[in-house]
């Protein structure tokens, strides 16, 4: 199977999925198109391909042409930035207030958020994008896989009986596709990197605390980081500077200005060193997925990084660490969902007991049930201090082996996942095998260090990923080695087939 | 580390889950796999390692006592349109006999 | 300074238990903090509101919301600490407390649980003459949750969540108190302290001073703590007091039968002077505290605090001995004026805008305002007479315009509304006369009308002296001064 038909036509009325953003941007104000064509482009695509993908899960195709028709406004006098008339697509993970906000489950299936996440008002109320619709996802973000949504599985565009990935499966599937230029997803062990590997896409987990959570429904409070998934580290660039900033409303925000990303990606990455972690190579990774990762690091090297190899001595604690840290939170996070205020509440229950435990064993799914039980029993009386308390040691032990890698190196390389994307219905029956899913992604979130994925060959016609993790506050380094390589090579501009 | 249904059961209400008897077999086994791959931090030595709440060495903003958030009638209106059951403003939920 | 007596009780409490048994009561308190907006929201906090509209999205729990830190809370809690002289942390932590009730939106209450804000202080109070201190092993900030409405739903149970998110203190005390009467000399003091610093505007019916009471007894010379029970539900002083002389005596009672007193938690009934168990079964609750992850650690640096303590306003007893040094007042007149602070303000602002004699002001305010406010049925917040015409009136008598006696009458008429003193005085015509000559005229003339009365008082019945100054009062309608009467009635009186 081969991998996709390459190469963008230029400002062509039937490409304009193959433009990039910075492309777009150009298109709208020398007037070759308009945002209103833009938008409707887009969710022509949606309706022809998403029945195939389901990756969206409410098109909001009366508001993305009223907010189309705004933006073409502001761009008539001049106004407006980079992404004033930008189609992009939500993770149904934030409040978008008017529209359902799902969070993948049946517990917020009737859930109109009555408010906008800070990042909606930031894309759309202030940078004029254009939102087309709320994306799929595992059940509120808790999987790798994306078959844990209430609203059924995604598809690979790359090969329809496999898994985009999770949980921002909805986000990547329809970036991959061509149904959006880029999508906002979030990141808690590794939601972004993943699925972004296993589509062939760009995808950012930035700083913990570089983009506001407010109005993002919460996982693991510790962990969640929004970010965005697009064609490229310079598409990416554009939406994250938009999204990134301090937000009086989250007490976890971070007073600190955001970096130029856009102006940092022409940097020359001469003389960057980059640390390839031994645990990151070990078994487990699939022998022709680490040719590709190996061929380009290579890549690199070529464009004058300086490649060593460095020690994360605790990596391999990081997938039991998570699996402490994150249901505990989420099993907290999630105690909110009650059926009395809002969302999914049962009938016919008598007794305010019998309320919760029908609403909630109603609500929610398998995989978050499970979770919400593990972070129940973590944070009991007696076990608090042999779960919660040690992983939260242990994950100063990551945390502390990073900040010792970053005194000798820039970045830290290596694989974003063990293996191209797997088959739908491959690990559902062994939670464990696919939490292993996020083995290499996992001690950025522990850390709180950005990281992102960027696509560098393929296997058997699959995607693969390389991931590349900096120090924290280091988004504009990442995105400029990212994009230093994708101007070196070609693997972001493959298209799947039949998707072209 | 191996839970029994009786102990998935515990943890089930504590948590306000109510699973189908048919599931707590299987929750039982999946709940035990995980514990004990996350046993393996027993293993970490963190003797006089301070626990890591936060990746952030911040700490926390203080928020002026200024009304910032009126609500109203008008808010509670947007607020209880999307809620289950109300009347007369208030939330309903079944009788609580203390 | 405080003996271990004092410590452990020296004087039993008078209750027929008191020989064979000792009673253990430590006290927990929530305050609801005197903030404008909500502790993690910028929703209000005022009472009274319509159901919900006052609830925001952050209190109502909807899914993506976070709370952010309101700091005037803080600078409350940090204040009282400072009162109490306990340890204020310079790194506190809040922490989640889970548990499921319709009341509790977010399935869990944003507390303090490890790392509270203030711990180690201590309370001094007096029951019968004896001083004892009290300690208070901390105090820590959480929200409170919303108010269930059992009634008027059928069999449903209405839940209004604007109470949720406004900031409380709770504080909790040593199980140092030995007797109803001292757990209520506790809680008068606490309570006067929350409202003396600003931080609680103390109204217990409407829910802003709460306490529970965890009452447990061991027979004399037992060392172990007996079995506790918390009695919640009590919103009153002689409610506290009430309640937990019942529990002392129903705890008693079950031992002296050879039972065993159950841990758990009692409501109190005012109806009947009982507590009785919840009907929820008690489980022993397994809060699964953690530190709140959407929230950071809460740093208080020296400065900030010695900011703050720079800040605290005159404190009771400080304030009594000031009000005795200063003004010369004895100590019973100084204990009623700084009982409230706003009495004492009242009390201060009447000195120095009358320029009177403190003891006379202190008089005044004592017997006059308080007794006139007492009968109207009147909080001082909503005294007819303010200080400054209160000081009005003083000066008059101070310059002699009205003498003592009338003045009183013409404070009633203040009282009822009528004006301010000068108004008064004009409109009644309560000039006092002090012209020599006036009065003088007016000895004269009841001389003449009197002489018989004038001749046996010259004969030596010394009594006679008030007959006449009876007279001279009522023919001068008691306007005439009654120094000046005094002074030209001995003088006219005398035989020539």
């Amino acid at each position: 199977m081969s991998a996709g038909t390459r190469g963008p036509g230029a400002g062509s009325g039937e490409a304009l999925h193959r433009l990039s953003i910075r492309q777009l941007a150009e298109g709208l104000r020398a007037r070759r198109f308009s945002s209103r064509e833009l938008a409707q482009h887009f969710l022509q695509r949606i309706e022809a391909h998403d029945k195939t993908l389901n990756s969206f899960v409410t098109v909001t195709a009366e508001r993305a042409l009223a907010q189309a028709a705004a933006a073409d406004a502001r761009l008539a006098q001049g106004a407006g930035g980079p992404l004033t008339g930008i189609p992009i697509a939500q993770k149904d993970i934030f409040c978008t207030q008017g529209v359902k906000t799902s969070c993948g489950s049946r517990m917020l299936d009737s859930f109109v958020a009555p408010y906008d996440a800070t990042i909606v008002r930031k894309l759309h109320a202030e940078a004029g994008a254009v939102m087309l619709g709320k994306c799929n996802m595992d059940e509120f973000a808790m999987g790798s896989s994306n078959e844990t949504s209430w609203y059924g599985p995604v598809r690979n565009p790359w090969d329809l009986e496999r898994v985009p990935g999770g949980s921002s499966g909805g986000s990547v599937a329809a970036v991959a596709a061509g149904l959006a230029p880029a999508a906002t997803a979030t990141d808690t062990g590794g939601s972004i990197r993943q699925p972004a590997a296993l589509t062939g896409l760009t995808g950012i987990k930035p700083t913990y605390g570089r983009v506001s959570r407010y109005g993002m429904v919460a996982f693991a409070s510790s962990l969640d980081q929004a970010g965005v998934v697009a064609h490229s580290a310079e598409d990416a660039a554009y939406v994250l500077q938009a999204m990134a900033g301090f937000d009086p409303l989250d007490s976890t925000s971070v007073d600190r200005p955001v970096d130029d990303y856009c102006a940092a990606l022409d940097r020359p990455i001469e003389g960057l060193r980059i640390g390839l972690p031994k645990e990151y190579f070990a078994a487990g990774l699939d022998p022709a997925c680490r040719a590709a990762i190996e061929t380009a690091i290579g890549q690199f090297e070529r464009l004058g990084a300086r490649i060593c190899e460095i020690r994360l001595p605790h990596a391999p604690l990081s997938v039991p660490t998570y699996y402490v840290v994150a249901p505990a939170e989420a099993s907290s996070n999630l105690a909110r969902y009650d059926g009395v205020r809002y969302g999914h509440r049962a009938d016919g229950a008598k007794t305010l007991e019998e309320l919760y435990k029908k609403s909630r064993g109603e609500g929610f799914g398998a995989e978050v049930q499970r979770r919400i039980m593990i972070g129940t029993y973590v944070l009991s009386h007696g076990y608090y201090d042999a779960y919660y308390l040690k992983a939260q040691k242990v994950r100063r032990l990551i945390y502390d082996d990073f900040k010792h890698a970053f005194e000798t190196v820039d970045l830290v390389v290596g694989p974003t996942a063990q293996n191209v994307a797997f088959k739908l219905g491959d690990k559902l029956d062994d939670p464990v095998a696919m939490y292993l899913n996020d083995i290499y992604t996992i001690a950025a979130n522990l850390a709180g260090i950005p990281a992102l994925s960027i696509p560098c060959g393929f296997v058997n016609g699959l995607p693969v990923g390389l991931q590349l993790m900096g120090n924290f506050f280091d988004e504009a380094r990442l995105l400029n080695a990212a994009h230093q390589y994708q101007l070196a090579t070609d693997w972001h501009l493959r298209r799947p087939h039949g998707f072209e | 580390m191996s839970l029994s249904p009786e102990q998935v059961q515990k943890i089930a209400h504590l948590a306000r889950l109510e699973l189908k008897p048919e599931q707590e077999g299987a929750y039982a086994r999946q709940l035990s796999d995980i514990l004990e791959m996350v046993g393996a931090l027993a293993r970490a030595d963190t003797e006089r390692i301070a626990p890591m709440a936060h990746p952030l060495d911040m700490v926390q903003r203080l928020r002026a006592d200024v009304v910032t958030d009126p609500v109203g009638a008008e808010g509670r209106a947007a607020f209880q349109a999307i809620a289950p059951a109300v009347q007369d403003g208030l939330y309903l939920v079944p009788k609580v006999i203390e | 300074m405080v003996s271990s007596e004092a410590k452990t009780g020296l004087k039993a409490p008078d209750a027929e238990w008191a020989e064979k048994w000792e009673a253990v009561i430590g006290l927990e308190v929530h305050v609801q903090l005197l903030t404008r907006s909500k502790i993690f929201s910028g929703a209000s906090t005022a009472y009274g509101a319509a159901p919900n509209t006052q609830a925001s999205a952050i209190d109502l729990g909807l899914p993506g919301v976070l709370p952010v830190l309101n700091g005037e809370a803080l600078r409350m809690a940090v204040m009282f600490g400072l009162a109490i002289d306990a340890h204020i942390a310079p790194r506190c932590v809040f922490a989640r407390k889970h548990y499921f009730y319709p009341d509790l939106p977010k399935g869990y209450q944003i507390s303090q649980y490890e790392l509270p804000i203030v711990s180690q202080g201590h309370l001094d109070i007096e029951v019968e003459g004896q001083a004892r201190r009290i300690g208070i092993t901390r105090a820590h900030l959480e929200e409170d949750a919303g108010k269930s409405l059992h009634e008027g739903f059928g069999d449903q149970t209405g839940i209004d969540l604007n109470r949720a998110g406004t900031p409380l203190l709770e504080i909790v005390s040593e199980p140092d108190l030995r007797s109803p009467a001292e757990a209520v000399a506790y809680l008068k003091k606490l309570h006067q302290l929350v409202v003396y610093l600003g931080i609680c505007d103390g109204n217990m019916q409407e829910g802003s001073f709460r306490c529970d009471a965890n009452v447990s007894v061991r027979r004399k010379g037992e060392h172990k703590f007996g079995t506790r029970t918390e009695t919640k539900n009590v919103n009153s002083f002689r409610f506290v007091e009430k309640a937990i002389a019942y529990e002392i005596e129903r705890q008693i009672e079950v031992l002296e039968s050879g039972g065993a007193v159950v841990q758990e938690t009692r409501l109190f009934d005012p109806d009947r002077g009982e507590t009785r168990a919840m009907r929820s079964k008690e489980e022993a609750m397994d809060y699964r505290y953690f530190p709140d992850p959407d929230l950071l650690p809460v740093v208080c640096t020296q400065e900030y605090i010695e900011g703050i303590r720079r800040q605290l306003p005159e404190l009771p007893e400080a304030k009594k001995a000031r009000f005795m040094d200063h003004y010369g007042l004895p100590a019973y007149d100084a204990g009623v004026l700084t009982a409230e602070r706003a009495l004492a303000d009242y009390y201060e602002a009447v000195v120095e805008s009358s320029g009177a004699d403190p003891k006379l002001c202190a008089n005044w305010v004592i017997t006059d305002l308080l007794g006139g406010l007492n009968k109207l049925g009147c909080e001082l917040a909503a005294s007819p007479v303010s200080a400054g015409a209160l000081a009005g009136l003083l000066k008059r008598i101070v310059d002699k315009t009205v003498s003592g006696k009338l003045a009183k009458e013409v404070f009633e008429a203040m009282l009822a509304g009528e004006g301010s003193a000068d108004q008064i005085i004009a409109a009644r015509g309560l000039v006092q006369i002090t012209d020599e000559a006036a009065i003088v005229a007016a000895i004269e003339a009841v001389m003449a009308k009197n002489p018989s009365q004038l001749a046996e008082y010259r004969a030596g019945k010394d009594k006679l002296f008030g007959f006449f100054v009876g007279q001279v009062m009522k023919a001068t309608q008691g306007k005439a001064n009654p120094e000046a009467v005094n002074k030209l009635l001995k003088e006219k009186l005398a035989p020539p």
